[in-house]
């Protein structure tokens, strides 16, 4: 190249340019997100035998924030070795989240698990451990080879191999003739008659190496596209590590949803900060009592042991108790539920609170002392869950074990309370646990005809074997409607406004940068949407917003399709900053379970606000409406009505 | 765009997620492909290391290594703010 052809001395870029063009797609199910969700609901649909469609912005072989891998499945309720039933765990995590959960989801979880673990297994999938290098475990089942972890008595929640998994979907996917967009970012939803609230008939996306346009025409569409992040934390100069989740996981499903008229819930809720990469240690890579790291030896800077304890903080004496409800406890959680809230009934061992062993004399640092637990459980952890949970195989275990970490000489440092690692201020928020998201039915079908939702896309969803089950759920129920369903027609003015909107930034030669934009939104967000909320923040907080989309949204710019993308994220990070603001004012009352205070509503939790608050646009306003908690009425009867052909086919 | 020259800009970078080792590396850029994220772009000369055009988006989860058919050719680096302390039990 010469000099006077490149005077910034940049690379050409690599990828043939189509943004010229327009590529136009029919299909059955259409599925936009390819993580964990998005491939279930690509299989489940494609097994009933429609054309399906599948878009994915990364490369559904690893993408998503289970792509990596997965060290745990939580609620496999039905495994042969459990001593709990769907119904049990489900009200248990209803309960235990002071019933602000998602009842129809977890169902699903708890009782449809287990099918997707043994499916995973026939894609080639590792779930037991076949070289029996745990045997003689008190964790293992030694006829079926399962390891357990948390709660050995009630086995509801295996050890598993979860880097085998996405790369075994994927090729499941294709296997079964599933037609695979990736690098393709999916922009908008089309609605029957370009009408918000009318069925929903395709989407619209645009491919991020080549610039392509592409319209996908649909019977059923599935949303798979996990939830938002970068609402309150951005980190400019590290933009891939400003929160927990890969960073093109902008919740954009929630932003197009939206303009959509898809109805949300629990949108209110936030939580402080609990990671994000300029402030915590990597996720997993520190000595802590949590999650992949349960239930790991604690010692202080002298080297004392830190006691165990249970919900009534009888001492632990060895390992195995860490792994037993207490006496006169059916079973606990992991993590005890809502955190800050936590639930007597569900809460399980752990170390006492930092502040409680300091006045105990005990020392900072602690440290995690991986080195004096017994083989079986040291390996477990660090080997095991470290390894196989994500981000954990190259950045934890590899890098450690290069630089001399040695699990069975070392102690590894804790660095903050519970399963954190990281301090932040109560004004930076992070939508963590089980956050708001869209209302389902019980066909995982959203308020919209033909729209269906997945994974963590739905309210008070979270964790990898809900978003296969629900994937899976909500795949075979989109099927079964595109099987009776007619092609629609889409809206040729719909999408050509979309694509004058998405093409904008890349029109202007110089202007504000995604990154600005971003942190523009989170210091908003952090003043008039933080800890405390009132009616004069949130409505500011909201006029804001507008300003930036009538000055600063028109002076967006972006060099090249890559740079597009990053832009058109940050556009849904706006939208969903907007949801959350109107969902905040809708709920004119405090809560603790949703972490919600409002300083001119100071009560918390009246009980005619026990309730789901729902909002959605109607004619471009906000509506606001509500469901009971337990809208889901009898999960048995209603999840067995639905699913007559899925219980039929899955008898023995 | 037809018809205008457009380039990736590489940023001035906070961090350096990604060395690698041009000795090793033979440039099939399956690293490129996996990752989901889009950081890196092949290298104009063919069996030369893709370049990382976008340091900061990296989420460091290693896929990229993980696929990596010739060992040793890519390593991933822990931020140096996020490096963790360990010591020897006595
Ligand atoms: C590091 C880490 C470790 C975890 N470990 C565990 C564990 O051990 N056990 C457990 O139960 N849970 C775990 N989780 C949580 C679990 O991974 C998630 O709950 C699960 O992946 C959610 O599935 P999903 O399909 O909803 O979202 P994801 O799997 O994140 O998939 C969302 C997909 O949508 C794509 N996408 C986003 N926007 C668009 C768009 N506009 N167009 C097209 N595609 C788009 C993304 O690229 C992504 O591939 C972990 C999470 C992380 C981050």
């Amino acid at each position: 190249m010469k000099e006077k052809d490149n005077p910034c001395h940049c690379l050409e870029w690599p990828y043939p340019l189509l943004d010229d063009q327009v590529q136009k797609i029919s299909t059955d199910v259409l599925i936009l997100g390819g993580g964990i969700a998005g491939c279930w609901a690509a299989i489940a649909a494609a097994q009933k035998g429609v054309r399906v469609a599948l878009v994915e912005k990364g490369a559904i072989i690893r993408s998503g924030a289970g792509g990596s891998g997965c060290d745990h499945w939580e609620s496999a309720a039905t495994n042969p070795c459990s001593r709990i039933t769907p119904e049990e765990l489900t009200q248990a995590m209803i309960q235990a989240h002071h019933r602000y959960n998602n009842g129809i989801s977890h169902y699903i979880e708890c009782r449809e698990g287990y099918d997707r673990l043994l499916d995973l297994e026939k894609f080639g999938g590792k779930i037991r451990d076949t070289e029996d290098k745990f045997q003689g475990a008190e964790f293992r089942d030694e006829k079926t080879k399962f390891l357990f972890a948390y709660d050995y008595e009630n086995k509801f929640t295996l050890r598993v191999w979860g880097t085998t998994f996405k790369p075994a979907l994927a090729r499941e996917c294709r296997r079964l003739g599933v037609d695979v967009f990736d690098r393709t970012m999916a922009t908008s939803l089309l609605t029957e008659g370009n009408q918000q609230g009318a069925r929903v008939v395709g989407a619209t996306g645009i491919n991020g190496r080549t610039g392509e346009f592409i319209t996908f025409m649909a019977k059923a569409t599935v949303l798979c596209m996990s939830r938002p992040t970068r609402i309150w934390l951005f980190s400019p100069g590290l933009p891939g590590i400003s929160e927990f989740r890969p960073p093109q996981c902008t919740g954009d499903g929630h932003a197009m949803g939206w303009k959509a008229g898809v109805e949300f819930a629990m949108m209110e809720k936030s939580v402080k900060g609990e990671w994000s990469g300029d402030r915590s240690f990597p996720p997993y890579g520190v000595g802590n009592t949590h999650n992949t790291w349960y239930a790991c030896n604690m010692v202080d800077a002298d080297g004392r042991e830190i006691p165990w304890v249970d919900r009534d903080r009888r001492v632990l004496t060895d390992i195995s108790q860490r792994h037993r409800p207490a006496p006169g406890q059916k079973l606990f959680l992991k993590g005890g539920g809502e955190p800050d809230v936590p639930s007597y009934e569900f809460q399980g061992p752990d170390i006492l609170p930092t502040e409680e062993l300091l006045a105990e004399g005990f020392k900072l640092p602690f440290y995690a002392d991986l080195a004096g637990m017994p083989e079986q459980e040291r390996k477990a952890i660090w080997g095991l869950m470290v390894g196989e949970e994500g981000k954990t195989k190259i950045p934890i275990l590899k890098a450690y074990t290069e630089v001399g970490f040695d699990p069975e000489k070392h102690l590894i440092q804790s660095y903050g309370e519970g399963w954190q690692s990281g301090g932040f201020l109560p004004q930076e928020r992070q939508l963590f646990g089980l956050p708001g998201g869209m209302v389902n039915d019980w066909n995982l079908q959203t308020n919209l005809e033909g729209l269906y939702a997945a994974g963590d896309q739905l309210f008070a969803a979270n964790c990898h074997g809900h978003a296969a089950a629900t994937g899976h759920y909500a795949g075979r129920h989109a099927a079964n409607y595109a099987r009776v369903a007619a092609l629609s027609t889409i809206d040729n003015k719909q999408v050509e406004k979309e694509r004058i909107r998405v093409y904008a930034p890349l029109k202007k030669d110089g202007g504000i940068g995604w990154q600005e934009l971003n942190m523009r939104i989170t210091r908003l967000m952090q003043h008039y949407c933080g800890e405390i909320k009132s009616e004069e923040l949130l409505t500011t907080g909201l006029d804001l917003l507008k300003d930036i989309q009538k000055l600063e949204v028109p002076q967006l710019a972006a060099r090249n399709p890559h740079e597009l993308v990053r832009t058109l994220e940050v556009l849904n990070v706006l939208t969903n900053a907007e949801i959350v603001l109107n969902a905040c004012l809708a709920r004119k009352a405090s809560s603790k379970p949703l972490h919600f205070r409002r300083s001119d509503y100071p009560e918390m939790d009246p009980p005619e606000w026990n309730k789901l608050v729902t909002i959605k646009l109607e004619n471009n306003e906000v509506a606001i409406g509500k469901k009971p908690l337990d809208y889901y009425v009898s999960l048995e009867e209603n999840y067995e009505s639905h699913n007559v052909d899925y219980l039929e086919e899955h008898k023995s | 765009m037809k018809g205008k020259k457009i380039y990736v800009h590489p940023e001035a970078a906070a961090l350096q997620p990604l060395t690698f080792d041009a000795g090793i590396c033979d440039g099939c850029n399956r690293c490129v492909e996996v990752c989901q994220v889009d950081i890196l772009v092949p290298d104009p000369k063919k069996g030369n290391p893709p370049v990382v055009v976008y340091p900061g988006e990296c989420w460091y989860g290693g896929c990229c290594v993980a696929i990596c058919p010739k060992p040793g050719a890519i390593k991933l680096n822990t931020p140096l703010m996020n490096r963790v302390h360990w010591k020897k039990k006595d």
